[in-house]
């Protein structure tokens, strides 16, 4: 399986690029998955890019799942910018929130029938 | 429709009988068509455990490493399977490989691959049989249809058993009733024993097991989510509504899938739940209430093993028995409908509650409330354990006129209906769905006979093929059932498909989307929602402006 190295540590991730265990990421962790290319385009995180990243995870830290999109839409509204939707989230995500996303935000891919 | 998807082509192949022995190689085993094999914080985890779980394998490479002694372990296992059950040990004599179940398997159809034939995946399993269990096959070999086990076998076994979504499609064209789904079912079990578990379905039991929905959401995750919902109805109807979770004393559990409040457009069929749940409690004061506990109603572990299904099938009666409750109420889902009609009454113990008891006996809702006296919900076929589907009460609601309805607030939809098949083969509920719908709508048009009902096409994602990495898979075995569909766009224009299945409503929007077939996807009870006169909150038919989607009613800005 892949791996990523970050600080001089060798995380494992899994085979799409999802760190394998969560407690392990940090911002460097971030950038280092951000600019990795074998799981997609190279993304260079703005400060727009981390409003969102640190919204997941804190909403994944409290309840245990990646929100869900209209949740997240939602929010960028209010937080973000007015007028995101999400033809704009995938602008700064072009695999989507639940791809890219979550894998920079070092989030398991959410499953079950969703 | 002047998009067309991007060319797909079909490979058929026609091996002889000599060729199709013969186990597959690692290079055969093709992404977009090989499940990840689990990781160790999913089947070695506190909360589910798998023998040899602790191993991380990848399925592209050449060493699965299998556990050392895992020959004896797995002809073990079969040896159990063959004793314990006898559907299995009869379904590996019987088969006479006609061919009659070949081209009903969308996934053949979808893949020209011979070996997803019905009876070619279950001859995987059946040679190995023949070798070890029957004279004939150790005495001559492949000359009988018989071969040894190697790691090859293993390998074909995993990639073949996990490209079946256990719809049972092929079972109702057999001429001997040979249940496909039951022998690959009975294959995976045998493969978790030696440590080979598909990763999408084991973090969905997983976190089943750990936090009571597929999900992993915790508690406040479910509330708040529901709460949303709470506010976007006010919006829609005007009216303050509210809901119970977590109530003892309610009369009713409602249990339905994790992504009916969390997914779209699972998310309008939410809504049109609560909807109906508070008229009743306002009209009739039966109080509803969801768990946070029993959060899931659909069972991976059904698609997984035996063992499985059974650690997660216990949540729904054990809350059931701590909330006190009457009866349930089960949502618009599809695996948790064949895993409570099939096994929910041999995997639990019977009601303890008198009050639940009672009304397993006799399920008359006369018992709720004096108006409610004569619909006796053993009528229906899901009205049995104390239980009863969502679309099922509707449609008796329906019947005794004890809700109000406006179908012409649906004019805007011309819809039709995908059976799931754990729903429709697999428990029966073919008729009511219908029912409740051309009472709601005033233009429903079913799809041509032979893919409807218990002869439905599968969505090519059930049985835990909704896994992202499945995606070719995914996108060929749901070819036939967009052929279908692409059929009644053009003769009706038909603008929605609605189906009761969480598993449907995920796999569907990308389907259509890559088979570029111009129509939504949603639920029954979305429709159901947007006709429900709220007449005991003093709502008139002409009140509502918008669906429960958000779009004007009428054409109406």
């Amino acid at each position: 399986m892949p791996e990523i190295e970050v600080k001089g540590k060798k995380l494992r991730l899994d085979e799409d690029g999802f760190l394998q265990d969560w407690e392990e990421w940090d911002e460097e962790v971030a950038e280092a998955l951000a600019k990795d290319t074998r799981f997609g385009q190279p993304i260079e995180l703005t400060e727009e890019h981390w409003k969102i990243i640190k919204f997941l995870r804190e909403y994944f830290i409290k309840y245990g799942v990646a929100p869900p999109i209209r949740m997240l839409v939602k929010w960028c509204k209010q937080n973000v910018r007015p007028d995101c939707d999400l033809k704009y989230i995938y602008k700064l995500f072009p695999q989507g929130p639940a791809k890219d996303a979550c894998r920079i935000a070092g989030l398991p891919k959410p499953t079950g029938c969703v | 429709m002047s998009e067309v998807p991007e060319e797909l082509k079909i490979k058929q192949k026609f091996p002889n009988w000599y060729d199709w022995i013969e186990p597959i190689k690692q290079e055969d085993i093709k992404p977009g068509f090989a499940s990840y094999i689990a990781l160790p914080k999913q089947v070695n985890s506190e909360f589910f455990k798998m023998p040899f779980g602790d191993v991380e394998r990848d399925v592209f490479s050449e060493d699965w490493k299998l556990p050392e002694n895992w020959k004896e372990i797995l002809l073990d296992a079969f040896k159990e399977t063959l004793e314990k059950n006898r559907a299995f040990k009869v379904f590996m004599d019987i088969c006479v490989r006609c061919g009659a179940c070949a081209d009903k398997c969308h996934y053949y159809i979808g893949t020209g691959d011979p070996k997803n034939m019905p009876v070619m995946r279950a001859e995987t399993i059946r040679t190995v049989y023949r070798y070890y269990f029957t004279k004939a096959g150790r005495i001559f070999g492949k000359w009988a249809g018989a071969r040894p086990l190697d790691e090859n076998v293993i390998k074909e076994w995993y990639y073949y058993l996990f490209q079946c979504s256990l719809c049972r499609r092929c079972s109702l064209f057999c001429p001997y009733g040979i249940d496909t789904a039951e022998v690959a079912w009975w294959g995976r079990r045998m493969l978790s024993r030696i440590g080979l578990n598909q990763r999408f379905m084991c973090i969905s039991i997983e976190a089943s097991s750990r936090t009571g929905n597929h999900l992993g959401l915790y508690a406040g995750g479910m509330a708040g989510s529901i709460e949303q919902g709470l506010s976007e109805l006010k919006d829609i109807t005007g009216f303050e509504l509210h809901t119970y979770i977590n109530k003892p004393g309610a009369d009713v559990l409602f249990v339905a899938p994790s992504a009916d409040y969390f997914a779209t457009p699972h998310w309008y069929v939410m809504l049109g739940y609560l909807l109906l749940f508070n008229e009743l409690e306002e009209r009739y004061g039966i109080t509803v209430t969801w768990s946070t506990y029993a959060s899931e109603g659909g069972n991976f572990g059904t698609f997984h093993s035996y063992e499985a299904a059974q650690l997660l099938n216990s949540k729904i009666y054990k809350e059931a028995e701590r909330l006190g409750v009457k009866f349930i109420i089960g949502g618009e889902c599809g695996h948790m409908w064949r895993d409570k009609h099939q096994f929910i009454n041999t995997m639990n113990n019977l009601p303890k509650n008198p009050e639940w008891k009672k009304f397993w006996d006799d399920p008359d809702l006369g018992q709720l409330s004096d108006k409610l006296k004569g619909i006796n919900l053993g009528e229906f076929i899901s009205g049995e354990h104390g239980w009863i589907h969502v679309l099922e009460l509707v449609a008796a609601l329906i019947r005794h006129k004890k809700i109000d309805i406006d179908p012409s607030r649906n004019d805007h939809w011309v819809a039709t209906y995908h059976d799931p098949c754990n729903v429709a083969r697999g428990m029966g509920m073919l008729e009511e769905p219908r029912y409740v719908l051309r009472n709601v709508m005033n233009k429903f048009y079913d799809m041509p006979e032979h893919c409807i009902r218990e002869k439905t096409y599968c969505c090519g994602a059930g049985g835990g093929i909704l896994a992202e990495e499945l995606m070719e898979l995914r996108m060929r075995g749901v070819m036939p059932r967009m052929m279908a569909l692409r059929y009644v766009v053009k003769k009706f224009g038909v603008n929605i498909m609605l189906t009761p299945c969480a598993i449907d409503k995920a796999q569907f929007p990308v389907a259509v989307e890559y088979w570029k077939i111009p129509v939504e996807i949603g639920g029954p009870m979305e429709m159901v929602g947007n006709a429900l006169v709220l007449t005991s909150f003093g709502e008139k038919p002409e009140d509502r402006k918008y669906d429960l989607r958000g779009t004007p009613i009428r054409g109406e800005e």
